[in-house]
């Protein structure tokens, strides 16, 4: 046998279990220190541990290691702990959010909520009885309309900025970005003075929509414009050295070779306004029975339910407010997650 | 050889370029190389005192050259003398740098491809172009790719497969993908990838395939088919090509052209039949390249 066979596969770069018990024991210390710093202090509440805790930890882990590896080792572990404290800072509140929505929110659910609506009872009812339909077909309408007006306006405004590199390129990017801060509001405002008031002079999803798609297509221009200036100029010269018009290489070669990106672009405009709710208050009205026809008529949407079950402050009424937030964002992450998959799965092959 | 001797399709109503005339006698100071006699089908290809620049600077001067059908001209050089850039002017690709432009007259079978009113879509596929880096479109499928280019510039063939099928041989392709023509082409090795490129060049019919250092990113044995396949490809079209591999050069050309820069624009030195380039060259300078004394 050579003395090959006999090495058992190692991993000396990694931490020895000494050396992560040392570790282990630094965090707990930490947190001893963090607890006892906080009942002996008039510092309350959860924040006070985090921010004792990482201090605590930053400080002893610096003269640990000091002592025991040097300076760099030092600063070194420091450096970790301030990046876990950031990682800390920006999941906290995502995980606070979605665990707050869920613990809230599966009270109000129940079958029901998919086949009924409003027509019939008022959100004081006791929970069991009407439910989110119209919200959920208003909203799916809103998004779907605001979609296909908004996604091949972006892609195009997109196009222009990377392909066509026109004459108008830089103020169409200034105004773009400038767009993207537009609040969601001054959107509904400007629909309902330039299209409700001279024009149809009533309630309708589709004048939601076109507020929506003025959050939109900024949001799926700017994303898609990052996208398309990712993708290899090799791919422009060899289609257009193929012959190919500039028109059609975009529209064959550079469109798709982006599709994951494009996706993403989509999915990031949708998650831009599924939730907005001041234009859909102010031009789609909401109504609490299904309107599945966008031109005439209040249409309900979830962030407009939301809202109004919220503002009534009854147990019920809020509970059915938690239940149609939980809903929303579940919507939101099924579709996150579908589309996702769905454009890795075109790319992996 | 006059340009109205040439056009070999007078149907194309290209313009006749008047530039021409003014750099003829540029033209006639440079000698061609004598075609070998098997393979005299005419100049397929001229550079009539070509110039390039980016923005202010010059970056190539008073290129003439002419390019035989049915033979391979390798253009040697440093990097930065300009053999990238004069083989874009070729087809028209130098205009896609921003502050681009160019002077001179390129003459495909006697007509000026930069002529007014010449449909540059045309001139590219009549002339293809090999990238340094294998570029497949990587949205698309193996058979998709050779087939791009019939989709990009709206061609109708009959006989998809048979097209296919001849363009993956004559790229040299073909048995190592016939059974997995719907995989994706970045699937592919970087050589089989390069060669799916070439293939896809052909499927176009190009009268001209123009090679940017096609083997500069590919480990010896693709190389070697590559090689294989532009001398497969030579008997029946103009192939020009940049490398920066002298045995490659001496391999599969049967004219070489040495390109230099001295600081300013890139010129070329010495053309000639490839032996004569590599055995018995005129210019010193062309001597030092070769044998690797310098550059």
């Amino acid at each position: 046998m050579s003395t090959a066979t006999l090495m058992k596969p190692q991993k000396p770069w990694q931490a020895s279990t000494q050396q992560r018990l040392i570790s282990a024991s630094v965090f707990l210390v930490a947190a001893a220190i963090s607890y006892g710093v906080v009942a002996a202090t008039p510092m309350k509440g959860k924040l006070a541990y985090v921010f004792v805790f990482f201090a605590s930890l930053s400080v002893l882990d610096f003269f640990f290691h000091l002592v025991t590896r040097g300076i760099s080792a030092a600063k070194d572990a420091v450096a970790r702990t301030v990046v876990a404290f950031g990682i800390c800072v920006a999941v906290l509140p995502i995980v606070s959010i979605l665990a707050t929505v869920f613990m809230r929110g599966y009270k109000g659910l129940h079958f029901g909520l998919f086949t009924h609506d409003m027509k019939l009872n008022s959100v004081s009812d006791p929970i069991a009885q009407g439910g989110l339909l119209h919200a959920l077909i208003g909203s799916t309408i809103l998004v779907l309309v605001a979609l296909v007006i908004s996604l091949p306006l972006g892609i195009l405004t997109a196009v222009y900025m990377t392909e066509i590199r026109g004459r108008f390129m830089r103020p169409i990017k200034f105004l773009v970005q400038a767009m993207s801060g537009v609040p969601s509001i001054v959107a509904g405002l400007f629909i309902l003075a330039a299209v409700v008031y001279p024009l149809t002079k009533s309630y309708s999803g589709f004048v939601g929509s076109l507020a929506l798609s003025i959050l939109m297509i900024p949001t799926i221009a700017r994303t898609s414009e990052e996208v398309l200036l990712l993708i290899p100029n090799d791919l422009r010269e060899a289609g257009v050295a193929l012959g190919g018009t500039q028109w059609r290489t975009v529209a064959m070669v550079v469109v798709p070779a982006a599709r994951s990106g494009l996706v993403t672009a989509m999915i990031l405009g949708i998650a831009r306004i599924a939730g907005e709710t001041a234009p859909v208050l102010l031009l789609s009205g909401g109504g609490d029975q299904v309107n599945a026809n966008p031109f005439s008529g209040p249409m309900g949407s979830l962030p407009f339910y939301i809202w109004k079950s919220y503002s009534v402050g009854t147990e019920e009424s809020i509970t059915r407010a938690w239940a149609a937030i939980l809903v929303l964002l579940v919507i939101v992450l099924v579709l996150f997650i579908s589309a996702r998959l769905l454009s890795e799965r075109r790319t992996n092959k | 050889m006059t340009t109205s001797e040439n056009q070999k399709d007078p149907e194309k109503n290209m313009q006749t370029p008047s530039v021409v005339s003014s750099l003829g006698s540029v033209a006639k100071t440079q000698s061609a190389p004598k075609s070998p006699g098997s393979q005299a089908l005419g100049v397929g290809l001229e550079a009539r005192g070509v110039h390039a620049w980016f923005g202010d600077r010059l970056v190539l001067e008073d290129m003439s050259l002419d390019f035989w059908s049915g033979t391979v001209t390798a253009l040697i050089g440093p990097s930065g003398c300009g053999k990238s850039t004069f083989i874009r002017t070729l087809n028209r690709m130098h205009e896609f740098i921003p502050g681009a432009a160019m002077a001179g007259s390129v003459l495909l079978n006697g007509q000026d491809v930069y002529a007014p009113g010449t449909d540059v879509t045309k001139i590219r596929l009549k002339i293809g172009m090999v990238f340094q880096k294998p570029n497949p479109f990587p949205s698309m499928t193996i058979s998709e790719n050779v087939l791009a280019g019939l989709k990009l510039a709206q061609i109708k063939v009959e006989n998809k497969d048979d097209l296919l099928q001849e363009c993956l041989e004559r790229a040299g392709l073909w048995n190592e993908v016939k059974d997995r023509l719907g995989a994706y082409g970045g699937s592919l090795s970087g050589g089989q990838q390069q060669r799916l490129c070439i293939a896809r060049s052909l499927a176009v019919r190009p009268e001209v395939l123009l090679m940017d250092e096609p083997c500069s990113a590919l480990d010896p044995g693709s190389t070697l088919k590559i090689e294989e396949t532009i001398s497969h490809l030579s008997s029946t079209m103009t192939i020009i090509i940049v490398t920066h591999n002298m045995q490659q050069a001496a391999r599969v050309s049967d004219y070489t052209a040495f390109f230099l820069s001295d600081g300013g624009p890139g010129k070329m030195v010495e053309v000639g039949p490839t032996g004569e380039i590599f055995s018995r060259p005129k210019d010193k300078r062309t001597e030092n390249y070769v044998t690797g004394r310098f550059g």
